[in-house]
């Protein structure tokens, strides 16, 4: 059974004579445990599509099943049980008054999970993060810490699937790589299903199974991440991105 | 280790383990912070010392604040007893002044228990709901600002009677629409952020959205506009005193004994004055706190 599946998804913006579309036509399916990454540059609308099936956009059309649930203009709760997502910045993803305890105990208190006290313990072991951090506030925290915070609040209901929004792109490299690790090792142990956008093709590779590549609103390609290593990519926009990419590492 | 040195260490501790703990951590640093602001310090003093002087009034007063004797009117401070001189009517403002701090304190606690409340729930519904809510709460907000102070108040004071109550329920109708629109432009800044989407995407309901994490990001602002409101507050309290729709008469107002003294200020200048010098203190003190009660509810400002 696929965990999602987007069809005919349109994205738009303003109304009227000054509507103008972030997404078109969009058609792709991710299976249950897979990672689906979403690559593209700035403004091709990858970080809509996430905002479109979290229900942070209200203006799209199409068909959208998430977990087998058919999605309308309004998310149902349990929507939001099975579909957490992770912020690209994780300065602006916390409340800046309060603590990682008040955060991740109203996360839980919200979806009824019992037990919070030991739930958070174990939530912020998970992520990496000792039970000294639990009542700090964001401002006490380095950027790194914070994303482990938000993941951890992702995880607070025991979420099927993650919406990943460029999860590393506000942290610098070498926080990159242990943020990462931690998604993958997360994933292996909750048995978790991702869709990562972002425009960093090794983080995409180093994370993901399939790619869709997306130029100014439409799917360029969807292709595996072999094909991307070996470079086998049919459209000449794609090839393009893959050599700027190997390029700009060496 | 004495015990209080280890109340402290539990206090500043670096981990807490409970969340009781964790609360009164950070009272107890809220606590540091604002001791550690001198001004701030001073305000709460002499706050604290008005207080205390309203509370024990009838311990403190020399006299009775109503009797009359037009034998000794007009005294000046020190003459015969009267520490600040004598009113008019020959009564002894200083305790006059200490009676008069109980309505001054009363006055102003209940203006901001109202005012600021009824602006901050129309400002954040109105911003975050948005749409056709926002433009109704909005332009009610506008008939209320456009109208004169004063006369609205006096208007609203007119149809409900003369008396302290309606004065305040009328100062705080007409006080209330600035902090809506305070509140409404913070709650704009705040409403698309990444933070409000993620409880969002938790399943979190309006109502819990804009009282729990809208309201909190607010009040520091308010808390600014209300201390600096408050001297305006007993200003106008005063003034509708004066016109014979707030404090009546006899009752020693701040406000209305000096519109009382009015009349004597090129000569007899303590009776304007004592009670100026009052609403200047108290106006004052409010500020000086309010500023440091500001740096105490903005922890992102402590340097720990």
């Amino acid at each position: 059974m696929n965990a999602v599946t987007v069809k005919n998804l349109n994205v738009w913006f303003g109304a009227g004579a000054d509507r103008s579309f972030a997404v078109r036509d969009v058609n792709f399916d991710v299976a249950n445990g897979e990672s689906f990454g979403l690559v593209g540059e700035s403004g091709s609308g990858k970080s809509t599509i996430l905002r479109a099936i979290a229900g942070l956009v209200p203006t799209w059309s199409g068909e959208m099943t998430v977990a087998g649930e058919t999605l309308g203009p309004k998310r149902s709760k349990s929507f939001y049980s099975k579909v957490q997502m992770v912020f690209q910045d994780p300065y602006a993803s916390l409340h800046p008054r309060q603590t990682v305890d008040r955060v991740l105990s109203e996360a839980m208190s919200l979806h009824g999970v019992q037990n919070v006290d030991t739930r958070i313990a174990q939530l912020l072991d998970d992520v990496g993060l000792g039970t000294g951090f639990r009542f700090r506030y964001p401002h006490q925290l380095s950027g790194g810490q914070r994303q482990r915070v938000a993941i951890a609040r992702s995880l607070a209901c025991g979420p099927s699937i993650l919406l990943l929004d460029e999860p590393t792109s506000a942290l610098d490299v070498s926080v990159q790589a242990e943020i990462l690790n931690l998604l993958v090792d997360l994933r292996r142990e909750h048995k978790l299903t991702y869709i990562m956008v972002s425009h960093d093709l090794g983080v995409v590779g180093h994370l993901c199974e399939r790619i869709g590549v997306m130029k100014e609103g439409r799917f360029e390609e969807v292709l595996t991440v072999e094909d991307m290593r070996r470079s086998k990519a049919e459209s000449p926009y794609t090839r393009h991105l893959l050599e700027s990419s190997i390029n700009s590492i060496r | 280790m004495s015990t209080s040195q280890g109340l402290r260490d539990w206090l500043l501790s670096e981990e807490p383990t409970s969340r009781r703990q964790a609360k009164y951590a950070s009272w107890y640093k809220g606590w540091l912070t604002l001791r550690s602001n001198t001004l701030a310090m001073l305000g709460l003093f002499v706050l604290t010392f008005l207080i205390l002087c309203a509370i024990f009034a009838p311990f403190l007063a020399t006299h009775d604040p109503f009797a009359q004797d037009l034998g000794n009117r007009l005294l000046a401070p020190g003459e015969g007893g009267h520490l600040f001189g004598t009113d008019s009517l020959g009564r002894d403002i200083y305790s006059r002044l200490l009676y008069g701090a109980r309505i001054s304190i009363y006055i102003v606690l209940l203006v901001v228990m109202v005012a600021p409340l009824v602006g901050l729930i129309v400002g954040t519904v109105s911003g975050y709901a948005g749409g056709w809510i926002d433009i109704v709460l909005m332009r009610i907000t506008d008939i209320f600002l456009a109208f004169p102070r004063l006369i609205l108040a006096l208007a609203f004071v007119a149809a409900l009677g003369a008396g302290i109550e309606n004065a305040v329920l009328a100062i705080s109708l007409t006080a209330w629409p600035p902090y809506a629109r305070i509140a409404r432009a913070e709650t704009l800044t705040i409403r698309n952020s990444d933070y409000i989407h993620a409880i969002k995407l938790q399943g979190a309901g309006p109502f819990r959205i804009v009282t729990k994490h809208i309201w909190p990001l607010c009040i520091s602002s308010l808390v600014i506009r209300v201390t600096l409101d408050m001297a305006g507050i007993i200003l106008t309290a005063a003034g509708l005193g004066f016109l014979g729709l707030g404090a009546q008469p006899p009752s020693p107002e701040w406000g209305a004994m000096i519109s009382d003294g009015r009349q004597y200020i090129l000569d007899y200048w303590w009776v304007a004055t004592i009670p100026g010098i009052a609403i200047f203190a108290i106006s004052l003190a409010f500020n000086l706190l309010g500023d440091g009660m500001r740096d105490v509810l903005d922890p992102k400002e402590d340097n720990s």
